[in-house]
């Protein structure tokens, strides 16, 4: 052995940096591994900060009509859309905003070229429908727009669409989240043009003017 | 003033020097003349330094209800010890009941640990209503009669991003069709030009990103508005005008507390809520949901959502300042 490295000193030198190598790779797995046993109790026994609601705003409560009288106290007197459309049968070929007469006059109607049973239930005027027949409750509006607007929807179940209102961090408290329709007028789903508030007086925004050239 | 005389042959140099024998630097000449014009010097310089050392202790004489003796001599936020940061509170506290007969709290909220906060945009729905800068201005305490808010909101030309070209006097109708809108406030830099040109670091980087200033540490000097390439400073030309009714009375040291005359005030991402977990006022205001706030530490957070899954761009980004406010865009 030792004419061996005699003959060849620099064996010695590689024998050591294999040596330091598996040394240091040693070293490496006992602190990912032990490291990690370490840690696993540690987690466990840190119970989670304990997360308050989201809560959803629900969508619309079943609609009723306004007949416009009152009764003896004065409440307006209404009526479910039921006492109406379960003596009639479904006009298919009323189903523009120009053609809605009686009850449903004035209306502002312009979404896409949905009628008016592509979302309300004609079995069952008190509810609503999705494209496979199933009904669904008012309330629980957003699974019907839910159909078509799916990239709204995955945006609004991440965060990042809808407005809000409460914690940013769940810990700290509760937040609630508006729904589709306290935004968006299912009739009409295009924001109606607003004016502005608070017209900015500083010094320093100066009205934009043209560049002199 | 414009005598046309000649310097006087009657006072002559004297000295075989090639002077004209007049100018003031020569050799007092003998007599009473001499004596008359050092007297005269003599009270000029006496007056002048009077004046200097009355200029100089004029703001000890202006320390009125206004400006207290303790204000004067209050330390910089960070080297005031917790006792005396209930002291100064206690102060300011009183000086809002006195000057504006509020009763307010103020707080001092710190960072959380491991929190950094970030905010996004969504520029395919603002529709330029300017409700976030209308729920600044009430959330922060601005004065009433300027209209001041931390939030300005460009109305833009599609196809361009120039927010300078952007124009925020806008008052019509909104949205317009070829219009776009762009709120933009504090974008909270990663390295911030207002912090590095403040001559007395009255400004600085809070461990959860947020850019605060001392109030009254600040000398108003407005070098950090010149330096902010997003006009996102404000200064108080006048003491904030507010009625006690309106003002909102839950307020925090750094930032919404009523501001002194003369200082420089901006954005904190609402601090005072949003460090107790709360979302940011201008967020809660906007009805079309198009702000998205949240914990860029927080893999699961909202707003990282929208930084991985959305087409997302910072204002002047080429600047490298590396803003933490984003904007964004819907497909």
């Amino acid at each position: 052995m030792s004419r061996l490295l005699k003959q060849h000193p620099s064996l010695a030198w590689i024998a050591l940096v294999v040596f330091a190598t598996l040394c240091s790779l040693a070293v490496v797995w006992a602190q990912k591994n032990l490291g990690a046993a370490e840690s696993a109790p540690v987690m466990k026994s840190q119970p989670k900060p304990e997360k308050h609601p989201v809560t959803i705003k629900p969508g619309p409560p079943t609609p009723r009509l306004d007949t416009g009288l009152k009764d003896a106290q004065g409440n307006a007197i209404t009526a479910a859309c039921s006492t109406c459309h379960s003596t009639t049968t479904p006009n298919t070929t009323r189903n523009t905003a120009h053609d809605l007469f009686q009850a449903h006059r004035g209306l502002s109607y312009a979404h896409g070229q949905l009628t008016c049973l592509s979302c309300h239930n004609a079995k069952d005027y008190d509810t609503l429908h999705l494209a496979d027949g199933r009904s669904v409750a008012f309330p629980d509006v957003m699974t019907l727009c839910a159909q078509c607007h799916g990239t709204a929807m995955r945006d609004y179940l991440h965060g990042s669409h809808g407005g809000m209102n409460g914690h940013w961090d769940l810990s700290k408290g509760p937040r609630v989240r508006n729904n589709c329709v306290n935004c968006h007028d299912p009739h009409h789903p295009e924001f109606p043009l607003v004016r502005p508030v608070l017209p900015p007086r500083d010094r320093i925004s100066v009205p934009n003017v043209p560049a002199e050239h | 003033m414009n005598d046309p005389s000649p310097p006087s042959p009657k006072t002559p140099c004297g000295g075989n020097c090639s002077c004209s024998g007049g100018s003031a630097n020569a050799s007092p000449p003998p007599g009473d003349d001499g004596s008359t014009r050092r007297a005269v010097l003599k009270g000029l310089g006496a007056t002048l330094g009077v004046a200097a050392y009355a200029k100089a202790l004029a703001p000890l004489t202006e320390l009125t209800k206004e400006t207290s003796m303790d204000e004067f001599l209050q330390k910089h936020y960070k080297e005031l010890s917790k006792d005396e940061i209930a002291t100064v509170i206690t102060r300011l506290t009183q000086e809002a009941k006195e000057q504006y007969g509020a009763d307010v709290t103020i707080s001092d909220p710190k960072p959380q640990e491991g929190v950094k906060f970030g905010y996004a945009l969504n520029l395919s729905i603002c529709n330029g209503c300017r409700k976030c800068a209308e729920a600044c201005h009430l959330e922060n305490n601005h004065d009433r009669p300027s209209h001041q808010s931390y939030i300005r909101v460009f109305e833009m030309t599609k196809g361009s991003m120039d927010f300078e070209k952007g124009n925020v006097h806008y008052d019509h109708p909104v949205p317009q069709p070829d219009k776009y809108y762009m709120p933009v406030q504090c974008q909270q830099c990663e390295h911030p030009p207002c912090v590095d040109v403040c001559p007395v670091e009255a400004t600085w980087k809070e461990k959860d990103g947020i850019v605060v200033v001392d109030y009254n540490w600040c000398i108003g000097c407005r070098y950090c508005e010149a330096a902010c390439p997003y006009h996102a400073r404000r200064f108080n030309w006048q003491k904030p005008q507010i009625p006690a009714a309106e003002i909102n009375p839950d307020q925090s040291y750094l930032s919404n507390r009523i501001r002194p005359q003369g200082v420089m005030e901006k954005c904190t991402f609402c601090l005072h809520r949003t460090r107790n977990g709360r979302l940011p006022a201008c967020l809660e205001a906007c009805p079309t949901g198009a702000r998205v706030f949240g914990d860029l530490n927080d893999p699961a957070s909202e707003v990282r959502y929208v930084l991985e899954n959305k087409r997302v761009f910072v204002l002047k980004e080429e600047l490298g300042l590396k803003p933490q406010f984003f904007y964004f865009f819907d497909e």
